[in-house]
């Protein structure tokens, strides 16, 4: 059988996505005209971690 | 040089895991190959929605990233044809009517088909070019992302095309096809991901959409058009005068909607062995038309950048972006996603849009090097140079011919780091070889009476017309030569493009006729032989079991409802 491809996505986009996350808060870096998302490293960065959570539990759920 | 960008460690290590991981998943799935056909084919073991999500990325090098943000720079929405009119059309085509045969005839590559329907001239023929076509694409685009990361990074030339080629060549080596296709997959969501971000930046920047219909609109005047002509997809086609594509209707639907995009879409080995790979013939008649679905989508993501930067760039927005330009002042419209990045994205996520960058370089390469790898030990390596070996051999020579694509790619990037015309007069001469393919195809599918010889004199019919037509005619501005008008100049066109478009439609129709006379002035191919190949002489498949809605029927009505819908919305 082969290898389920949602367990690597998963595992890549939480750790991106940890990682982006903790850098954001840690440093907090606004790009220039940004509005309420000015901290986008933060928030894209938990949307990463969500979305690799989300395959990871996918993954889990099939076997 | 000076680099461009600036990273920090955040970035670095982005960059840093995501190249290690795609070796770690090499790694993972070298224990699964054990013949030649988990090499070349996976197995045939990959489910639907995978297999489409490679078919989608194979296509989605960093070259057509670039090109269709650079289109939508100075071409606006019509860039969106590309899509709307060229692609989905003919991957439902490729699904429902095609692949059938495909897959259905157990070939292992498009040449095996051709050489199953016709005859081994015609597989010959198709197999060297696709060869020599899929190396020197390949070195082009690494020839383009070294000077990417050159001038973004100050990366030397060579070390970026070497790491990049390095770590596709091992993961390759390693895993074969599943290896590149599982690769794939997560470079399509790196890419939407990486990019994602930019398109909500800029369009806010940009004042939303009102904002950058209005900046768009200052960009049209400034260059002589009606005001909608860069927000409007089909508005300004009355006439070649009134966009800056400089086509009309029937020219883009014909040459760009049915010779280019079926042409490419329905006969490219190169994205038509992903959904060769998947597991059934139900799954892989869904993988193209599960990719319609992202595809279409995907102007916003790499259109939509183009012309934002070049609203921006025409004083739209607050936070004073503008395109470089080349010596001659220009805009420099292939820079636009590159300083894009640079310009909104902070640390960390800069780290992330750069990773993307560069994984749709590398699902690019890996799309020609597994394509080529199978063409050549299967299509001109087993049949002509060393028949009757067994498997293990085969798939020894499949690992051989990775690691000579993988070279020859790059002595492909040197060459055209060194002399840009040759690259382009290569280029040209694949254009015209592979103009009228898609007339062979279709003859050869649903016309019982199509033999060898019919296939064979067509494509040459097909490829010599190409190139008579180049040579006659030359788009405006451009200078005789590999642009054009080197044997005598008959006729002006507006536009490169549409030069492009019509040097198709020539080609294919020149083809389908030669094709059609020769094989009626032979003798037809035996009635037994054809069953499997040929829609007439095969019996109709029973999707069977499957429920109504994941019919592949159903899945290709709903794409092209989607379809018509968005070019109406964008009208």
């Amino acid at each position: 059988m082969n290898l389920d491809i949602r367990l690597p996505l998963g595992v890549l986009f939480s750790v991106i996505g940890v990682l982006l996350l903790g850098y954001g808060i840690a440093s907090r870096h606004t790009p220039p005209g940004a509005p309420w998302w000015s901290n986008i490293d933060a928030w894209w960065g938990g949307a990463l971690a969500a979305f690799g959570t989300l395959m990871l539990i996918l993954a889990r759920r099939r076997h | 040089m000076e680099a461009a960008i600036h990273l920090r460690a955040i970035d670095w290590l982005i960059l840093g895991i995501y190249f290690l991981f795609v070796l770690g998943m090499g790694v993972v799935l070298r224990r699964r190959i054990h013949s030649s056909e988990d090499f070349f084919l996976s197995g045939r073991s990959i489910p639907a929605w995978v297999a489409g999500l490679a078919f989608l990325s194979a296509n989605l090098g960093a070259q057509e990233l670039i090109g269709m943000a650079a289109s939508g720079a100075k071409y606006g929405m019509a860039t969106s044809h590309f899509y709307w009119v060229g692609a989905i059309p003919a991957m439902v085509f490729l699904a429902l009517f095609m692949m059938p045969f495909y897959y259905g005839s157990r070939a292992r590559s498009v040449p095996e088909y051709l050489r199953l329907r016709f005859d081994e001239k015609t597989r010959g023929f198709n197999a060297l070019s696709f060869c020599a076509m899929t190396v020197l694409s390949s070195g082009i685009s690494m020839y383009a992302m070294g000077l990417l990361l050159n001038l973004l990074l100050g990366w030397d030339f060579s070390l970026g095309i070497w790491l990049c080629a390095g770590i596709v060549l091992v993961y390759i080596l390693l895993g074969g096809l599943t290896s590149a296709i599982y690769n794939e997959v997560v470079q399509f969501f790196l890419i939407v991901f990486g990019f994602a971000p930019l398109v909500m930046l800029g369009l806010h920047d940009v004042g939303g959409w009102s904002g950058l219909r209005a900046g768009l609109a200052r960009v049209a005047l400034a260059h002589g058009f009606g005001a909608g002509a860069w927000s409007e997809s089909w508005a300004y086609l009355g006439s070649t005068a009134l966009n800056p594509m400089g086509v009309e209707r029937f020219g883009l639907v014909m040459g760009l909607g049915f010779v280019l995009s079926f042409g490419y879409w329905c006969t490219d080995f190169l994205t038509i062995q992903r959904a060769m790979a998947a597991d059934s013939l139900s799954a892989a008649r869904r993988a193209p038309l599960i990719a319609t679905l992202p595809k279409m989508l995907f102007p916003f993501l790499v259109i939509l950048p183009g012309m934002i930067a070049v609203a921006l760039t025409q004083g739209a927005g607050s936070s004073a972006f503008a395109l470089p330009n080349k010596p001659d002042g220009s805009p420099n419209f292939d820079l636009v996603i590159p300083t894009l990045l640079g310009h909104y994205f902070p640390a960390g996520l800069l780290g992330l849009g750069l990773t993307a960058l560069i994984a749709s370089f590398m699902s690019g390469m890996a799309g020609n090097v597994t394509a080529f790898n199978t063409v050549w030990t299967n299509d001109i390596y087993q049949p002509y140079l060393r028949p009757g070996a067994g498997d293990r051999h085969y798939l020894w020579m499949g690992r051989v011919a990775t690691v000579g694509g993988v070279l020859l790619s790059l002595a492909a990037a040197y060459l055209a780091a060194a002399f840009n015309n040759i690259m382009d007069v290569l280029q040209l001469v694949f254009a015209f070889i592979n103009a009228p393919l898609f007339a062979t195809f279709l003859l050869g599918m649903f016309w019982q009476r199509a033999n060898g010889n019919g296939a064979f004199y067509g494509l040459l019919a097909g490829t010599v017309a190409a190139a008579l037509h180049h040579g006659m005619t030359l788009p405006a501005h451009a200078v005789v030569g590999v642009k054009g008008g080197w044997l005598a100049i008959e006729h002006h066109y507006p536009s490169e493009m549409a030069q492009n478009f019509w040097t198709a439609i020539i080609a294919w129709t020149s083809c389908f006729v030669v094709t059609i006379i020769v094989s009626l002035a032979g003798r037809p191919p035996a009635p037994g032989s054809l069953v499997g190949l040929v829609r007439s002489a095969t019996p109709r498949i029973d999707a069977g079991a499957k429920p109504w809605w994941q019919r592949p029927e159903f899945l290709a009505a709903l794409a092209i409802a989607a379809v018509v819908a968005l070019n109406i919305v964008f009208f």
